[in-house]
């Protein structure tokens, strides 16, 4: 077995008394389609803060591609090549489309301060590479069309998409999507599905998805770790997860009484 | 691609050359608006300077007079103090042109420096506070400043520093050395928001967790913006200094702080162009206004008070205004379908 791209081991997360986060264990491969899901507030976008250093655990350890990323900060994870989007959208709202996507490209990029504010020409350079290269990103993701207006302005279903294209500019490895689908119609939840297929073949990530619809997740993902009360109660395929008593249990409630 | 570097070069020599002109005609129109003239080309550079920190990466500092003040005092000091005992050296006489010259550059960049290591000091803090805690802090900083020197005996206490030599004004140089500087803060600003390393200030300012989720070390940034902003702003207290060649520290109380921070949202948060704008309406403003005499400041205040409530969002808001819009604009309307 070809060694995993993320490794969570034992991870707990306390806030004061509250674990919100106890004993998690998650095991991603590279290549691979994974989904979290559980009811509300059973940890799910806690884990997520823990996997891209938002948070760092209480107990136990996240390795990355390799490297321990406990002590590491939001951007230096960002930088290992794990990227993510929000539950509730956070699009640097008074720029454009395209410039929110320059900025994530941005990281990739040697240009430095100084060469900034005396504009070198190797900055002009650099500057007009990221340009090509954020509207190129643009296109596959069919946001071309709104490249200039202002991220604030855009349709609800069109910002969630401009997420994913800021989060896929880092060049990621794993990409996290925290509930894409949230707030989206039937017909955009096609559409999504389609284009998280479509993303994972064409940039080659991996991806782990947070979401509540059903419909979503069981279509997409190949693997499923449900979450109940910050652990970990079930893992597995579509099929195991939605005849599993537990997760049965956790969403519809006990059936027993007292 | 060089030759856009050379055009900009060239465009900036072209401007100085322009401004020698300009300072050499200072000798033909009374002292008073020369001051005038200069006043605004301070308050330009100074409000320029705090936009880098409040508009572009959304620090909302306060105490912009007490970086003012630092480089005022420093480059003072360095004229004052330090160039009597070394004005024997031939490239540094003060009253010969190469002297003055070199003179001016280096208290500058003497002021300068001591303003951004006082902009990094004040950085450290902004890492942690944000919105009007911040703001309290700056503001208790840039009072700090000035208690420091108002009980300082080596620059004179309250009394400050009088007698600088007039290295600026001398020659008729004052409006070249204000403007010159002016217009380089004024084009290094524009550089640094027209790169994409500059999109990452506004993007701190936009929403500092998402900044740092797509990799940008908010912490770097935040640090850049006060220390070049500073920076800035010790090189204009340096200019004043020498343009006044008196300075006492209640030049730099609170008042100067919150005009400084009332042209930054007068013109627009984030607008440079906004910026340069404002701070010469408010500078000139109340010189128009004299006429009115004991009406002044109600007038004055008054105008404020109308601006805002008509335009909230400044002058210019967030927009610019540069030749490239001009270009932009004309592309658009050629281009035809998209809406803006």
């Amino acid at each position: 077995m070809s060694p995993s791209l993320l490794q969570v081991e034992n991870v707990t997360k306390r806030f004061g008394g509250l674990a919100a986060v106890s004993g998690l264990n998650i095991n991603i491969q590279e290549g691979e389609l994974v989904g979290l899901i559980g009811p509300n507030g059973a940890g799910k976008t806690t884990a997520f803060n823990l996997l891209t250093g938002v948070y760092d655990p209480s107990e136990g350890n996240i390795v990355f591609d390799g490297n321990s990323i406990n002590p590491l900060k939001p951007y230096q994870v960002t930088k290992l090549g794990m990227a993510r989007t929000f539950q509730n959208i956070r699009l640097f709202k008074e720029l454009t489309s395209l410039e929110n996507v320059k900025i994530a490209c941005n990281l990739r990029s040697k240009s430095g301060l100084f060469a900034a504010i005396f504009r070198t020409p190797s900055m002009i350079e650099n500057d007009r590479e990221i340009e090509q290269k954020s509207l190129d990103l643009l296109a596959a993701l069919n946001l071309s069309h709104v490249a200039s207006n202002r991220a604030g302005d855009l349709a609800y279903g069109l910002q969630r998409r401009l997420e994913i294209a800021r989060a896929l500019a880092t060049q990621p490895k794993l990409l996290l999507l925290d509930e894409p689908a949230a707030g989206m119609n039937p017909q955009e939840k096609q559409e999504l599905r389609e284009l998280i297929q479509d993303i994972r073949t064409r940039f080659n990530v991996t991806i782990m998805l947070i979401e509540h619809d059903m419909k979503v997740v069981m279509g997409l993902c190949e693997r499923i770790y449900v979450l109940d009360y910050g652990q970990i109660i079930a893992e597995g395929s579509p099929e195991d997860i939605r005849s599993n008593p537990k997760v049965i249990a956790a969403y519809l409630g006990q059936e027993e009484a007292e | 691609m060089l030759r856009g570097t050379f055009v900009r070069f060239l465009g900036f020599a072209f401007s100085l050359a322009l401004l020698l002109l300009v300072s050499k005609g200072a000798a033909y129109i009374k002292d008073y608006y020369v001051s005038v003239i200069v006043t605004c080309g301070i308050y330009v550079i100074l409000a320029v300077s705090l936009n880098l920190i409040n508009g572009i990466t959304g620090q909302f500092s306060i105490g912009h007079a007490g970086f003012y003040a630092v480089g005022a005092y420093v480059g003072a000091s360095w004229s004052l103090l330090a160039l009597p005992r070394i004005a024997d050296t031939p490239l540094l006489k003060i009253g010969t042109p190469v002297g003055d010259t070199i003179n001016v550059i280096i208290a500058i960049i003497l002021g300068a420096g001591a303003a951004a290591l006082a902009g990094f000091v004040v950085g450290i803090p902004s890492l942690r506070l944000r919105g009007d805690y911040l703001a309290i802090v700056t503001l208790g900083f840039g009072e700090v400043i000035r208690v420091i020197f108002l009980n300082m005996d080596a620059v004179g206490a309250a009394r400050g520093l009088t007698g600088i030599p007039s290295i600026v004004s001398n020659h008729d140089m004052s409006i070249f050395w204000v403007y010159g500087v002016a217009i380089l803060v004024i084009m290094l600003s524009k550089n640094l928001i027209g790169s994409v390393r500059g999109l990452s200030f506004l993007a701190v300012r936009e929403d500092e967790i998402a900044a740092d989720a797509m990799g940008v070390n908010t912490t770097r940034v935040k640090v850049t913006a006060f220390v070049l902003g500073s920076a800035f702003a010790g090189a204009a207290g340096s200019l004043y200094a020498h343009f006044a060649t008196g300075i006492s520290p209640d030049v730099f109380d609170m008042n100067t702080s919150i005009i400084i921070t009332t042209m930054v949202v007068l013109g627009g948060t984030g607008s440079i162009t906004g910026s340069v704008l404002a701070a010469i309406m408010l500078t000139a403003l109340p010189e128009w206004l004299r006429f009115l005499q004991d009406y002044r400041m109600v007038i004055f205040s008054t105008t404020l008070i109308v601006m805002m409530l008509t335009r909230p969002q400044g002058i210019f808001g967030h927009r610019e205004i540069s030749f490239a819009s001009f270009k932009r604009r004309k592309r658009a309307v050629i281009g035809g379908g998209e809406a803006p």
